[in-house]
Formats: structure tokens, sequence, C-alpha cells
């Protein structure tokens, strides 16, 4: 199914609209409050970027001393090229260590390999604690937003579907909603024998990973299983304890509109002699997976992201079409370009043309990601890699070869102008013809002026001279 | 002050009289308005669709034809006009000279709203421009700041301040005013329900502000609104920011 296709579909789905509607909007007025509760917000926000920029284009002897450092802490390190690689890595480690029940807390990288099935693939269960992904978990379902898993569903839907799948009682109430999930992954903490988690950041200077979440899950299944699997994107390091400050400070204003995120983790090796608890093991699985060969092109920006959504809830796509119209991990504007950038671009070559390029993603981005600059660069390369519509082909090479003959592109566009007018009715043109269909299918058509701006220019200049 | 005028297609072929009022506008505001002979199109629909070698068959058409005139360029959009002071450059990066020409044409670009506004400032009496403020008859402003103007050019305080400049008009605030309207030139063929999607919420915040004339700088955005207005039989009057300076001048 194509990005069109799926996109058709969502704009149909009056449910996912009334789902939308409620919590973009709603994350962008917080991000708003929030960000001006932020001295120097402008500073904050270079300074990050700075960095980020800075350890990308140092990425190979960050990761070093990034190693270095996690070693030197009691962790395991572990590289995987792709995403397979990643999730065989994960699984050898529970296999290993005999483990029956994962908990994971929120991963987009883990959606991103499919680690799930992998797991489960092996015998091994796994439960997810971030509750917007449990309830993704129990629907079969697939995350639309980076920072809010269910930004698709409705609290009316969440009721129906843990009515069905708990037998529990229907509500609408999300607090009652929040204790049925919450009571069931009590117990499901207690008797996992590993905890699987993300990134949201790896600090260079001292190995340490860093976590955010507000429901404290993160901290549960880092904390009570006896091994603790992180998996990271290879781009998610900073380089000293200071910037991570500032990308914290950035990270929750931008993604849910908070000064902090109410849990922050910080992990730096397993549990040491005295610690009353934590797990034995703790295992860092870096992942390529594509993005050492982005950060050779032109989209290397990109992975500065830092994953706060912030460019969802601001694009008017994004907000027309949902998460999974984009088909694939990361949605939005970001995804536009890191899902060509992971999986291919001639797999997805429509992404880049799924935006009006009207900047909004780059005027809230954190980091300040030139998003739309991105998108350009890769319809350019979807132009010289992947086939193009043979009308846009040829229209556009006949436009470029008349736009820059002046008296033919007068004639061009005089006859032009005097077929669009035979068309019309009224001054409108009802039903154009060819990809002009696109236009009227939604939208009148104004027909072109019988004269010129140039010619009705001339004739007022040669007036004005007689005179 | 000698201004050269580039009306941009869609103005040439769809709308002569946004043109002119363009034009009569800046007269009044004491510029003369030279309009350079053979130019086309500012070729950023082959741009924004990926297709580079033609992007710049026509950007090195324009600024061969502008780099051979001298003073402000004016260009009543400001889509139009970020192709020109941004893109064009981009375009020509492994071409020195060219990128050159490029920066040089991009320095002297003024978007039509931001030259008036200068020239408002730079001229002591307002009422030299022209804009004598008398009509049209009272009327309730819906402005809608065009993304590449606003977020390309950083170009938001100017047209509000003209539209506030007419005393008869009323501005009117919508909801989301500063979100896309979904035009996004080749984007609403392309992408044509995601686009018209995009128009619908933008037309209902337009219509539930009791706007009666709906005025912007980019007039793309603006067929694209009047077309969707007129398919949902709606009553409202589009104007390019220029036809509503020009006609509050006009006696």
């Amino acid at each position: 199914m194509t990005f069109a296709a799926r996109a058709r579909d969502a704009i149909g789905n009056h449910q996912l609209h009334v789902a939308l509607d409620r919590t973009t909007a709603q994350f962008g007025l917080r991000r708003s409050a929030a960000i001006a509760t932020l001295d120097q917000f402008d500073a904050v926000r270079n300074q990050a970027r700075a960095a980020k920029m800075q350890v990308l284009r140092t990425l190979g002897e960050s990761l070093q001393e990034f190693e270095r450092q996690l070693l030197a802490s009691g962790a395991r390190v572990h590289w995987a090229q792709t995403g397979e690689e990643a999730n065989q890595i994960v699984v050898d480690i529970a296999l290993k260590a005999g483990v029956r029940r994962v908990a994971k807390s929120k991963s987009m990288v883990s959606e991103e390999t499919h680690l799930n099935g992998a797991l489960e693939r092996a015998g091994v269960t796994v439960i997810e604690t971030d509750l917007g992904e449990y309830i993704v978990q129990l629907g079969n379902d697939r995350p639309s937003h980076i920072i809010a898993p269910i930004v698709h569903l409705t609290r009316e839907q969440v009721g129906r579907l843990m009515q069905e799948k708990l037998a529990v009682p229907y509500t609408d109430d999300t607090q009652t909603l929040a204790r049925y999930a919450r009571e069931r992954l009590r117990e499901e903490f207690l008797q996992a024998d590993m905890g699987l988690t993300g990134a949201n950041f790896g600090v260079v200077e001292n190995g340490t990973i860093c976590l955010v979440t507000n429901e404290g899950n993160g901290r549960m299944v880092t904390t009570l299983p006896r091994i603790h699997v992180a998996m990271m994107g290879i781009e998610k390091l900073v380089p000293t304890m200071a910037d991570l400050d500032r990308f914290l400070k950035l990270l929750a204003r931008s993604a849910t509109g908070q000064k902090l995120t109410t849990y922050t983790t910080l992990i730096r090796g397993p549990k040491r002699g005295g610690d009353d608890c934590g797990p034995e093991e703790l295992h860092v699985v870096l992942i390529d997976n594509g993005r050492s060969q982005m950060l050779a092109g032109e989209i290397a920006e990109i992975l500065g992201c830092i994953r706060c959504g912030a460019c969802l809830n601001a694009c008017p796509v994004y907000r027309t079409v949902g998460g999974h119209a984009y088909g694939d991990t990361y949605p939005g504007p970001v995804g536009a370009i890191v899902t060509p950038g992971l999986r291919g671009l001639d797999k997805h070559a429509e992404l880049p043309g799924a935006s009006s390029l009207c900047g909004a993603c780059r005027d809230v981005c954190p980091v300040r990601l030139d998003i739309p600059r991105m998108l350009l660069a890769l319809r350019h390369q979807a132009v010289e890699q992947t086939p193009q519509p043979l009308a846009l082909r040829v229209g556009l090479k006949a436009f470029a070869h008349l736009a820059s003959r002046p008296r033919l592109y007068r004639t061009a566009m005089s006859w032009v102008r005097r077929f669009l007018r035979s068309r019309a009715s009224d001054g409108w043109i009802h039903d154009a013809p060819g990809m002009a269909s696109g236009w009227t299918r939604f939208r009148e058509l104004r027909a072109p002026a019988a004269q010129s701006f140039e010619a009705q220019w001339r004739a007022r200049a040669a007036t004005k001279s007689r005179t | 002050m000698i201004v050269q005028l580039f009306p941009t297609c869609l103005v040439n072929e769809f709308r002569p009289d946004v043109g002119m009022a363009v034009a009569r506008v800046l007269e009044r505001a004491g510029c003369e308005v030279a309009l350079p002979e053979g130019l086309t199109c500012c070729g950023q629909p082959a741009f924004n669709a990926g297709f580079h070698d033609e992007a710049r068959q026509v950007a090195r058409h324009t600024i061969g034809v502008l780099g051979a005139t001298d003073g402000p360029i004016v260009i009543p959009s400001g889509s139009c006009c970020d192709m020109l002071v941004h893109q064009n450059v981009e375009l020509f990066r492994d071409d020195a000279a060219m990128a050159d020409k490029a920066r040089k044409v991009a320095d002297r670009c003024r978007e039509f709203s931001q030259l008036v506004a200068e020239r408002l400032r730079a001229n002591a009496a307002p009422a030299a421009a022209g804009a004598a403020r008398r009509a049209p008859a009272s009327t309730r402003v819906a402005y809608h700041p065009s993304c590449h103007l606003q977020r390309g050019l950083g170009v938001t305080r100017e047209p509000r301040e003209l539209v506030g400049s007419v005393t008869t008009a009323e501005s009117v605030k919508f909801d989301e005013q500063d979100e896309c309207c979904g035009f996004g030139g080749l984007f609403s063929i392309k992408n044509a329900e995601i686009s018209a999607a995009m128009m619908d919420r933008k037309l209902a915040a337009i219509e539930a502000s009791g706007a009666d004339r709906l005025v912007s700088c980019d007039l793309g955005c603006l067929m694209h609104l009047e077309g969707g207005l007129r398919r949902r039989g709606a009553a409202i009057k589009v104007q390019h920011l220029a036809e509503l300076l020009d006609e509050a001048a006009t006696p």
C-alpha cells in the first residue's frame, strides 16, 4: 500500500481525527508554554545543536570513548550492524541467561528492529510496560507517534479494547483505564527476568545511559529484573553531563511541555557490591542499521534528532493523516527523512513528498534541524534514483525548456491560457484535464487572464509615453 | 527609486490585476516600477519536485535577466521571493560563479510587503505612499500568513501592519492562523487529498472568524483558498495585499 493510499484512508477516518485533534493541538500549546519557562531558549537550542553536530562529526571516536566508559563501569557492549543482528544479540542474551519474560519500557529503536517478534519467536514472552505501548500490544496495533504511541486512539476506543482483552468493565475514564493497566503491569515487573529499554541519551564522557519516562516504568525495568539490556542507535550520544542537562531541558519541554520529565534515570553499570537493587548484568546494544550511511550523505543532520515528537505535533500533514500513513516506525516530518534513510529511498520515495514544506517542523525543532532542506534533498535523490511519473518528468522538462526562452514561453503560455479559458464557465474551471484534475477535484480553478500582465503593462507604458 | 518588478508566473498568467495593483501601490510609495524584459518563472515548482537540473535551467535564466538590472527587485509572493533569496544560491553551490550571481540577485530581492513597509518607514509622511486609507467600505479582514513568507523569509510584522493601516479594515484573528493552508505548489496536485483536508480546516477557521475578506501575500495560497471557498459557495472576498492597499488608496 502506498503512502497516498494510506493517507486517503486516514483522511476518511473520523475517529482518527477526533483523536489527533484532541492531542496534537494540546501538545503544541503545552510546548509553547513550557518553552516560555526556559531562559534563553534559543541559546540553549544552539548549544545543544552544536554539541550534537560535534558528536556526529566525530562519531567514530565518540563511540569508542563511550564504549571504553561503558566497559569501565562494568557494562557489556554489543555492536549490531543491522536490525536483525541487534535482535539476535538480545535473543542470545535472553536464551543464555534462561530468560522467560522480558519487561520492556518504551523504545523506538526496538520498534525499528521489530524486536518483540524476534523474542517471541525464540519463546520469550514480552510485555510492554509503557501505558501507551501496553495498549498497542493489547490491540496488536502499531504506535503512531514517537512519544504518544496511541495518539490515534480515542479514550473510548481504549476503553472498549480493555473491556475486550482484559475482561474489565467498560469506561472511558482515563484514570480508571490507567489503573486497570497498572494492576496488571505491577505483577509483570516482579516476574520479569529481563528488562529491556532504549536510551534517550548516552553520555560519552562517563558512559551514562539516560532514560526518561513519565510513568516510572523505565526505572522499574532497569532495577527489578536481573538483567538489563539497553538498545540504542549509535547517534544517541551527547558529549558531556553538562550537555545532557541542556538536552533534558529541551526534550521535556518539546515533547510533553514539561520542565522536566517525571522520572529521569541515569545508569552507569550493573549492580555493585553494596547496592540493594539493580541488575546483575547490564548490556548495551549499539545499533547502526543504516545510520552510518546516512551520516555520509545530505541527511546526516537528521541523526541529531532527539525524538521529541514536536515536529509531528506541529506538522499539518501529520495532523491530517496520523502516524500510520507514514508506513514505518518513525512518522511525521522526521520519519519522512529517517525512514528513507534507514530502509532505503527506493522503498519510501513518496515520503519526502509528504510535506507542503511549510517549515513549522524547523521552527519547533529543539535542535534546529533543517527538516525542509532535507526533504528537498531527498526529493532530489528520489528524482535521480527512482522512476518518476512520465507526466511530471516530461512536464517539468518542457517547463524548464520554455521558462528559459521567454519568447517561446510567452507564446506557449498564451496557448495554455486560451485552452484553459475555453474550459471555463463564469471565469472558473470546474474540471481541469490531466494532472490539473488533482486541483479541480477539490477546488475551482480560476480561468487565466485574456491578456498577460506583461502585455497589459507594456500597453500601459505605451499609453503613458504617448500622453 | 527604481524598482524591478518580478510579477511571478501566476500573476502574469492568472491575475494581471494583482500586478497592476502592486505597481500602483509602489508608485504611490514613491517608486518608479520597471518590468525587466524576459522574466518567466522562478523555477520553484521544479526545485520543490526535486528536479534540480530543470530548476537550475530556469534559475540561470532568471538570474541572468535580473542580474542585468539595478536596484531593488520586488516580488509579490513570499514563496517565489524565498526561492530567489535562499534556494537559488543552494542550487548553484557547485558553481561558484553562478552562486555569486545568485547571491547578488538574492541580496536585492524584497517581498512586496517588505518593500512597501520599508518605503513607508523611510518616507516622513505615510500619506505620500498614497495610502489615504479611505475606501474600502468597512470590512473584516482575515490575513493568511503564507509559510515561505513568515518562516522562510521571516516577514511577519509588515503585512499585518499594512492591513492595520487601512482604517476601514478590521483585522480578525482566526484559529491556527499561522498554520499552512495546504497549497504547497505541486503538493496541491500530487497530494491533493491531504492538501484539500488542510484547506478545509483553514477555510472553516476563516469562516468561523466572521471575516468577509481574506488577504495574503502569495497568489498560490490565494488561488487555492479562493477555489476552495468557491467550491463551498462561501462569499468571502479574496485579495492579494496589494489589491487591498490599492483599493484603500483609490478615490
